[in-house]
């Protein structure tokens, strides 16, 4: 029985939480992330979960009893973005090289200073490097349906990693939006019941978690961590077929929107997705061959898939909601490393837009596509809205 | 429990860990582990006991165990602590586990002071013991906030201007205590029955427990290896390391030196304090003095405040305030009354008009 | 080329020898994940009794068998048998002479590691 709901982004996040029904969930309020913790926090007093809420004093504690609670074989969510994420950020390497499945939903903001609530990637990008699973949603329906993913994900027992799933701060997560929740119980029988490898609460077989690993071991811990990513990056596609036979819908490593035959692709995360598919539906209609690749798996990365997607593409426009000060951004040098692969590669512009949630509009997505046609390129990347 | 009960039991920290020799850390998870009777877990926070206990591919732990990081010691215990209470009302676990960290004073007074209080707020059922060396020992030996006045230490170290560290020690048991926790004490290896006694309590209560615990540290106290003892016996008969403990608001003083000794007995053996013992700093010392002694007071006026007679010690304040009062009268009231006299020069004049009257009849 | 290298038969043979040997697995792969270690207390694998440079002896006509020493030993490797002082374990022990210190009668005494080299 599939039930359609009026949520925004924020409580889709808390929907799939109430159906997972985790053990432990160690949160700390921050703007926009505060309505997921809100809403559950909710379903927490009405009975509706038997979770322990851990409401902490700070986000480095959040991250910190989210380690203690998962190495305790208890299934472990919490959220949090921006500030949140960089205040957590020491523990956040410690999650994924422990090796314990916390599953983390982000909605996106802007890194102080200046002091911004609104919405860039800057935060989550911070964190591309910590062997965490990111996945980026677009709509509200893919962020309810990505967090079952994600924890299904991460708790392979070829993977076990953290995970994170964004979306975009008040853009996504504010909005209301028609949301298909999915029966309880057949989401429940998908996600099953968490049993990990190793437990503290083992006493038959005790561990010792994170000891020092000096110069003689270190290494080989951190290949492993990159065989499970390996691993997630093959799961993902598998866990993703089980999980359509519920709801229906295709999980692949990216959307592809009339890209097959395009010859113009601007390759975009997130919500920014939904505006480009409008443009590229008017330019259709005036026989533009435009399309759109939109990034669903950030980490792992996609490369030869991706590369496979773009192989007729002739110019390609990468718009990144993020920036890597002194380089070109993290999605474009993705991107421009996917293309190498490819033995005639198309051409590559990158833009930069909406930093600290500054708007993009159709207007200037259309003057993207039409600076493709023109084939008009520049080494340095190009700015889209800021004055 | 007395030192054969002690060797009788299994040990649960195994021999081959990698602490300096004569190192006071290691006596005290080992005492504090032959006290705990039930199934546990520990939680290390970073510095000495996680990096010489549990260094790849050799573990020192008999239980299972975690280090995470520096600051998070109490966050991370809480994690597990509520994950234990989960699997308990879940069904999935049927042991009664309870939680035991362990993390020195740099992650327990500076950095992990967030973290601790937290835990403490939210009554998370954990025994913390903080092994107090006094200083940042496993980066070098750097002040921490628990390094006492006048020490010298890597980052305060004496030279001709400054001499040591010239800020006074914070006090943490106090401040644990402020948060009305369910049990704080301060101990120290020089009396193992109290603190076993303590620890046992400690695992009892239901609730958050702290205990604070001097440990020796032989490379930058500058003490010799075999020291740790007696170093930790004269940091209690100065009154520098008072034992006692908090039970749910309760102050009990647990060990009064029947001589009071001063300082200098405790400053003199180790070499971060060599330079107070020259007469030019004399003020340094006498400033710690002062310290100790205001806090040493301050602690017996908290364990007489909470005793549990308070009506006795009403009646016999009264009665002091008379035997107070009394003097006073005598020394300013009584003297400029000159009523004694008037009385005596009206019955003079009484006697006068006596006379008189009879020689006029 | 291809007739010359044939014609080299006795090499190939030595090289086909070596690739027969299967090459052991990458220890990552064996690895537990996470840096964890497994075997609890195995840490006595580790031997610090190489660091001492003195060596605690014990006269037991002396000994009083009070234990002290026992509880004391930060490595603890002074051991107890029935209540009494049995022996220390002297591959643990790091010579800090604590148990000397402690000692209410004295009858421990650190002795120059040295003297038991050989």
């Amino acid at each position: 029985m599939v039930k359609t709901l009026a949520l925004t982004g924020s409580e889709a996040s808390a929907e799939a939480w109430r159906q997972i029904n985790p053990d432990v969930a160690p949160v700390y309020p921050i703007t926009p992330t505060t309505e997921i913790i809100s809403k559950f926090s909710q379903y927490h007093a009405d009975g509706k979960v038997d979770t322990e809420m851990m409401l902490v004093e700070c986000e480095h504690s959040a991250m910190s009893a989210a380690v203690g609670a998962a190495a305790s074989s208890a299934r472990t969510v919490t959220a949090t973005d921006s500030q949140g994420l960089a205040y957590m950020w020491e523990v956040i390497p410690i999650a994924s090289g422990l090796r314990l499945p916390i599953v983390m939903q982000i909605a996106n903001r802007a890194l102080s200073s200046p002091g911004n609530i609104h919405c860039d990637h800057g935060d989550s990008m911070a964190c591309r490097d910590t062997s965490w699973i990111q996945i980026f949603s677009e709509t509200a329906q893919e962020v309810y349906e990505h967090t079952l993913l994600a924890t299904k994900l991460a708790e392979h027992k070829d993977v076990q990693l953290p995970a994170m799933v964004m979306q975009d701060g008040f853009i996504t997560s504010g909005n209301l939006e028609k949301v298909k929740v999915y029966n309880d119980t057949d989401v429940r029988q998908f996600i099953g019941s968490y049993n990990p490898t190793y437990s503290m609460l083992d006493l038959q077989k005790p561990h010792s978690f994170g000891a020092l690993n000096l110069h003689d071991s270190y290494f080989e811990s951190k290949r492993q961590q990159e065989e499970a990513m390996r691993n997630a990056k093959k799961l993902y596609l598998q866990i993703g077929k089980d999980l359509s036979k519920i709801t229906g819908n295709k999980y692949d490593y990216f959307e592809k929107y009339r890209l097959d035959d395009a010859q113009y692709v601007i390759i975009c995360l997130n919500a920014t997705g939904g505006t480009t598919k409008e443009v590229i539906d008017r330019l259709r209609a005036k026989k533009k061959k435009v399309g759109l690749l939109r990034i669903k798996l950030f980490r792992p990365f996609p490369y030869d898939e991706i590369a496979n997607a773009l192989k007729k593409a002739r110019a390609i426009a990468v718009l990144d909601r993020s920036e890597s000060y002194g380089a070109y951004p993290p999605v474009f040098g993705e991107i421009n490393n996917a293309l190498n692969l490819l033995k005639k590669k198309p051409k590559v512009q990158s833009y930069i837009f909406g930093i600290g949630g500054r708007y993009i509009f159709e207007k200037d997505i259309e003057n993207v596509y039409s600076e493709l046609m023109r084939n008009k390129f520049r080494k340095e990347p190009q700015y889209i809205g800021v004055r | 429990m007395d030192f054969k009960d002690y060797a009788r039991q299994p040990q649960k920290l195994a021999s081959g860990q990698k602490s300096c020799s004569g190192c006071g850390f290691p006596i005290i998870i080992r005492m504090a582990m032959s006290a705990i009777d039930r199934p546990f877990v520990v939680c290390q926070g970073t510095g000495c006991v996680s990096v010489t206990t549990t260094t790849w591919p050799f573990t020192s732990w008999k239980m299972p165990t975690i280090h995470s990081a520096f600051p998070n010691l109490a966050s991370t215990a809480a994690g597990v602590e509520t994950a234990v209470r989960v699997m308990k009302k879940k069904g999935k676990l049927k042991k009664d586990i309870k939680v035991v960290a362990f993390g020195g004073d740099g992650g327990t007074y500076d950095i992990g002071i967030q973290a601790l209080s937290g835990a403490i707020e939210r009554r998370h059922n954990i025994l913390y013991i903080c092994y107090d060396n006094q200083a940042y020992m496993n980066t070098g030996g750097q002040r921490s906030s628990a390094t006492p006045y006048g020490a010298a230490t890597a980052t305060t170290p004496h030279g001709t201007l400054h001499h040591g560290k010239e800020l006074f020690r914070k006090d943490l048991t106090y401040i644990v205590a402020a948060h009305d926790v369910a049990y704080v004490a301060q101990a120290s290896i020089f009396d193992f029955a109290d603190l076993t006694r303590k620890v046992k309590r400690a695992m009892e209560v239901d609730g958050f427990a702290f205990i604070n615990i001097l440990s020796p540290c032989v490379l930058f106290w500058k003490i010799p290896t075999s020291d740790a003892y007696k170093i930790s016996e004269l940091a209690v008969k100065t009154c520098f390391w008072p034992l006692y403990e908090v039970d749910h608001g309760k102050w009990i003083l647990n060990f009064k030196p029947e001589h009071k000794m001063q300082i200098e007995a405790f400053l003199k053996p180790q070499g971060r304090f060599k330079q107070l013992l020259e007469l030019r700093n004399r003020h340094i010392v006498d400033g710690l003095q002062q310290r100790v002694d205001r806090k040493w007071k301050e602690l017996l006026f908290m364990c007489e405040k909470t005793k549990e007679k308070p009506e006795k010690k009403e009646v016999k304040k009264v009665k002091k305030k008379k035997i107070v009062k009394k003097p006073v009268k005598k020394g300013v009231k009584r003297k400029p009354e000159p009523k004694i006299k008037t009385s005596k020069t009206r019955s003079k004049f009484a006697k006068l008009k006596d006379k008189l009257k009879r020689k006029r009849r | 080329m291809k007739k010359k290298k044939a014609g080299k038969k006795p090499e190939k043979v030595k090289i086909k020898k070596i690739k027969v040997k299967k090459p052991p697995q990458p220890e990552w792969k064996t690895k537990p994940i996470g840096g964890m270690i497994f075997e609890a207390g195995n840490s006595l694998k580790y031997l610090t009794g190489t660091w001492k440079t003195a060596r605690p002896i014990t006269n037991y006509d002396k000994c009083i068998h009070c234990l002290k020493c026992v509880v004391y030993c930060p490595e603890n490797c002074i051991k107890a048998k029935n209540d009494k002082k049995d022996h220390t374990e002297y591959q643990y022990c790091k010579g800090c002479g604590i148990c000397a210190q402690v000692c209410p009668v004295k009858c421990i005494k650190m002795e120059d590691e040295d003297k038991f080299q050989e």
